[in-house]
């Protein structure tokens, strides 16, 4: 391979060197005028472009220190008085060269300046020139002998407002020139292939012609530089000529590079008047030509032109470009067999790009290019393509982007048959999409319907899905998932009690379907999303009452019974028990009695049956005091089982300081400071000494197990109990239980046993500072406190 | 010395001139000895007029027997040297016998000579014409002087003249179309064709288009064939693919043609031929070759 290189290296030298030996005898001809020798001179000086070792990038090395000498010819050909012959002579003259390419050359040369002389119509010698170079068949130097034509005819062409425009010679003539220039140079390009046979089509044979494109493609560009192709002309002529050629040369190579090119090269207006022409070539091109590529390209190019002016828009509308587009893609997928999944989405990416881009208020047109995804889709057993994958997502998340709101998204019924095709994986991954989406843009999805139709979508979330590989799951990634949707439930919303009933009812039935590692995430979401419902219903009673109200507060506390039921399954009882705690909450709030205690029933039996660790008992049971508390719904005798059922927990706690917290707890319970709140005074006080026993209980129990009695921290927070309620007026606690209470602090602080313990310490002394202001602050409540003693 | 010289050369000097010498038309003539000289340009049915000067070298008498001037066609085959075929000879007496002793002027004339060969110049066979002056003498050797001249023959452009068109091949692996748009040429035409390629399955190189001249003189078991190629022109250069058509464009003008002869005074013939040619990658070749007529027309 490295000899190869070197070898080429020599022999392009020694093409140079060849080349500026018979060009210093040439230039020596010239300045003697002597044209028999000039012309001798530079046949053996093209004479060295005969060569076939070269590869087109040294090969055009050497062409292009030909052509600068050529162009020193030239003048010298233009300038009769020093070689006295007639360019009709010099035209026979420099024929009788035998060998065909530099004879070609100089003809071209020649007969560039015939042109010019206008002694012959343009078309003629164009004509006679481009006829006379099939004589020329090798590839390389066949491509470069026409590109030497086109180069020197380019400002020769009878283009209109030309000075070689004639009667004789019209923009026709030129247009047809160029495009059978064209054509033969394509087939020139299209042979390099098949003369290396088939088969041993290797990388760097493929790099040579590549290297060429640019000499065939020109064609083209001077074609889209004439001024006299005008759309009539492009549409009647050029581009079918064009495309036949295209069509015809089946390389995929060339197909692909010309299409691009003419999607390039010529006006956006031309390409949008003669779509279906342009379409109908692709379908017809070799199934290994990168279709997709060229289509999305065409259709970037289209939509950028919708985007540049509004006035255009009608004409898009016109030509139908989008069914005509849509049409052709469907077609290129037919006709490439072989074309892989991801193709074909990607051609569906683009086209649903410019449909966003031009069309962005015809939905029905986004989801006609999701359905026939959609069949594609289907045809493919399984999509395992990680980039057909990739595209798929940008798919789905072109219309998101586009209009920022997952509702019109959700309008799209081929858009959820879409995200089946997707793994599980990417499932997930474009629910996120949808799911932050949502957020970012806080959409608000407001009916039953849509809400059915997002949870659709996004079930790769919502459950798990057949074959799915549990042990895969990232924990992080999953519980981040289902706190997006978690999230996404808030999403859900209606003014209208009976929709967003509905919603809540289809929430239900798909969180449901979460199975147990779903339902801590979802259900919480969900019931406090009942619960603003039966808030909002709250809000309205006053309103409607009667018999047919579809919704009312006690169905929507049915539905969330089982919807916390569910919970059982996981189980997860503490969070079953704060659920519960908090809709008895809200049926105290709606004056519902036996729901409520309906509630507080099933919170004590998750209590009792289900809480087995204390820690969550100690947690558990300041919930239902706390809760209990606020309850004014219940009449005496069920308060009292709740009440009493409360305190009863409170005693039975494992650790005595726990026990007696909750029990002093319970005192409250007794206790409600509103105006016609329950005000048992003895039963505080029965908490309130019980509490301090089993404080006496536990300091004993500590002397007794390690020596030393625990701090007096309870004793101080029973302290600060009392003040509470002696300062609320509870005629059974008095000045003098107070001040035993702090009494027997001071003895335990002071006994030798205790532990000093500067958080208690500060504690007390905070509390006594406390009653000390008390006192100062004079009034009843200074006079209340009066009676203390310190 | 000198006496020994001048008894071997000639006694007189003899220019023979022609009467319009100055204003006829020159054309190159290669002599035996190959040098190239000029000489005047007659055609058939002309009148050759001139003069004949005899002049005897200062101070000798040249007795003689007669002068003539004969007007010769001659061929000559080289195989077969020393022998002149005179197709023609026409003879004019300048003089009767006597004594010259000073510069004598004879002019001659040959009124509508036919003569319907043209001059030739070719590798085994020249066609030539002179005018030989002889002076006879007694006892020694006459005294000869020839004169070369060019005869040249126009024909009108040929009432018919087809194309050339012919298909060929090898079977499943060549085959080509070609075509000549005339079958007759004159010397300074352009052959103008196209060879059409039916189908092409070795890898061609090049393709050339030879001009050959076949040149046959004698007849029978003692005929000899001569063929030079004097043209070689390169049409194509590369492969072609089935379906195309290669333009030929040649110019006969750069070349030393003559017409076609045919069956010179049962002499000789000169026929051309057309030879395409078709050089495949590894240089083995395959022609056709086809016959061609070239003819003369009156130059303007």
């Amino acid at each position: 391979m490295l000899n190869g290189t070197e070898d080429e290296d020599k022999w392009l030298a020694e093409g140079i060197a060849g080349i500026q030996h018979y060009a210093f005898f040439m230039h020596r001809a010239l300045d003697s005028n002597n044209l028999r020798e000039a012309l001798k001179y530079s046949a053996q000086m093209l004479s060295e472009l005969r060569t076939s070792k070269l590869p087109p990038h040294k090969y055009y090395e050497l062409y292009m220190r030909t052509f600068d000498e050529l162009k020193i010819l030239e003048s010298f050909f233009k300038d009769d008085s020093k070689h006295g012959v007639s360019v009709v002579d010099l035209y026979e003259l420099v024929q009788h060269a035998g060998n065909v390419l530099p004879r070609l050359y100089l003809l071209c040369t020649v007969g560039s300046i015939y042109i010019k002389s206008k002694e012959a119509p343009a078309k003629e010698v164009l004509k006679d020139l481009g006829e006379m170079c099939r004589g020329v068949q090798h590839p390389i130097r066949g491509l470069f002998l026409r590109s030497y034509l086109a180069q020197i005819s380019r400002d020769k062409l009878p283009d209109i407002g030309s000075e070689y425009e004639g009667d004789a010679d019209t923009v026709m003539d030129a247009v047809e020139f160029v495009l059978q220039n064209f054509t033969e140079m394509n087939k020139l390009w299209v042979r390099m292939q098949q003369h290396q046979g088939p088969g041993r089509v290797t990388e760097k044979q493929e790099k040579e012609r590549s290297e060429l494109q640019d000499l065939v493609g020109k064609n083209l560009h001077v074609l889209s530089q004439i001024e006299g192709v005008d759309l009539e002309m492009y549409k009647e002529t050029v581009l079918p000529r064009v495309l036949e050629q295209v069509v015809n040369c089946k390389d995929d190579l060339a197909q692909y590079y010309l299409m691009d090119c003419i999607i390039q090269v010529f006006p956006d207006e031309y390409h949008l008047q003669t779509l279906e022409t342009l379409l109908s070539a692709c379908p017809q091109l070799q199934p290994t030509v990168d279709v997709k590529t060229v289509l999305s390209r065409l259709m970037d190019r289209l939509s950028n032109y919708a985007a540049s002016s509004a006035d255009v828009l009608p004409e898009f509308l016109q030509v139908e470009a989008f069914s005509k587009l849509s049409n052709v893609i469907g077609k290129v997928i037919e006709a490439q067999v072989d074309m892989a999944a991801v193709g074909a989405i990607t051609l569906h990416v683009s086209l649903l790009t410019f449909t966003l881009r031009v069309h962005p208020d015809r939905l029905d047109y986004v989801d006609q290019v999701l359905g026939s995804c959609v069949k594609k889709l289907s045809n493919i057993p399984k999509l395992e393509d990680r980039r057909a994958m990739k595209q798929v997502v940008a798919l789905l998340s072109a219309p998101l982007e586009k209009y920022n709101d997952i509702v019109t998204a959700l309008t799209l019924s081929n858009y959820p048959r879409v995200m089946d095709h997707l793994d599980i994986g990417t499932n997930k991954v474009m629910a996120m999409v949808i799911i932050q989406s949502i957020m970012k843009n806080y959409s608000c999805i407001s009916t039953a319907d849509k809400v059915e139709v997002l949870f659709e979508l996004i079930k790769g979330l919502i459950k798990d899905i057949d074959g799915a590989d549990v042990d895969e799951l990232d924990e992080e990634d999953f519980k981040e998932e289902q706190n997006s949707v978690a999230r996404l439930i808030h999403m859900l919303y209606n003014d209208e009690p009976e929709e967003m009933l509905k919603i809540i009812c289809i929430v239900r039935k798909h969180t449901m379907a979460g199975g147990p590692k779903r339902l801590p995430f979802t259900v919480s979401s969900l019931v406090f999303s009942a619960l603003q419902l039966v808030r909002q219903l709250q809000g309205l009673e006053g309103d409607i009452v009667g018999e047919d109200v579809p919704v009312t507060p006690k169905k929507i506390f049915q539905l969330l019974t089982q919807i916390i039921d569910s919970l059982s399954a996981v189980p997860s009882p503490e969070l079953a028990l704060r659920l519960y705690l908090q809709c008895a909450e809200a049926a105290n709030d709606c004056d519902l009695e036996h729901v409520a205690y309906e509630f507080f029933t099933q919170a004590f039996v998750l209590y009792e049956e289900e809480i087995a660790d204390s820690k969550a008992q100690v947690t558990a049971i300041h919930l239902i005091i706390g809760t209990l508390q606020r309850m004014n719904v219940f009449g005496v005798e069920n308060r009292d089982t709740l009440t009493h059922k409360a305190t009863g927990y409170s005693a039975r706690l494992l650790k005595k300081a726990d026990q007696c917290r909750a029990v002093y707890a319970c005192s409250h319970l007794f206790w409600i400071d509103d105006q016609d709140g329950i005000k048992d005074g003895e039963r505080v006080l029965l908490c309130l000494k019980r509490a301090l026993r089993i404080a006496n209980a536990a300091q004993q129990m500590a002397n007794a197990a390690r020596g030393s009695s625990g701090p007096v921290t309870l004793f101080v927070e029973i302290l600060n109990k009392y003040i509470y309620f002696f300062e609320k007026g509870n005629q059974q606690i008095t000045s003098s239980a107070i001040e035993g209470l702090i009494e027997l602090i001071n003895t335990e602080t002071q006994s030798d046993s205790t532990n000093p313990d500067s958080i208690s310490d500060a504690f007390l002394a905070s509390t006594l500072r406390y009653i000390q202001f008390q006192k100062q602050k004079g009034g009843v409540v200074g006079e209340k406190f009066e009676s203390i003693k310190l | 010395m000198n006496y020994l010289v001048g008894a071997f050369k000639p006694p007189c000097n003899i220019f023979i001139s022609f009467a319009d010498g100055r204003s006829r038309k020159q054309v190159p003539l290669k002599k035996e000895n190959g040098k190239t000289v000029m000489a005047a340009l007659f055609q058939s049915q002309e009148n050759i007029v001139g003069e004949v000067v005899i002049e005897p070298i200062h101070g000798k008498k040249v007795e003689h027997n007669g002068v003539k001037i004969e007007l010769l066609g001659q061929i000559e085959l080289y195989f077969d040297r020393g022998n002149f075929y005179d197709f023609t000879s026409l003879v004019r007496e300048l003089d009767v016998p006597g004594e010259l002793y000073e510069r004598k002027a004879y002019p001659f004339e040959f009124s509508t000579v036919e003569m319907p060969y043209e001059s030739y110049n070719g590798v085994n066979v020249r066609l030539r014409y002179i005018l030989k002056v002889t002076v006879s003498r007694n006892y020694v050797s006459n005294i000869v002087e020839c004169q070369d001249f060019v005869v040249r023959n126009y024909t009108p452009p040929p009432s018919i003249n087809n194309s050339i068109k012919m298909e060929v091949g090898i079977e499943d692996c060549l085959h080509i179309e070609f075509e000549y748009s005339k079958s007759k040429y004159h010397l300074k035409d352009v052959i103008v064709g196209k060879i059409y390629f039916l189908l092409v399955r070795i890898k061609l190189k090049n393709m050339e288009l030879e001009i050959r001249r076949r040149e046959s003189t004698g007849s029978g078991p003692n005929t000899y064939v001569e063929t030079e190629t004097l043209a070689k022109f390169e049409l194509m250069d590369g492969a072609p693919v089935r379906g195309e058509s290669i333009p030929i464009r040649l110019f006969l003008s750069p070349y030393e043609l003559t017409p076609t002869y045919r069956n010179i005074n049962n002499k000789f013939s000169v026929k051309y031929y057309l030879n395409l040619v078709l050089v495949d990658e590894e240089d083995r070749r395959y022609f056709k070759q086809q016959e061609f007529t070239m003819y003369r027309i009156l130059e303007t």
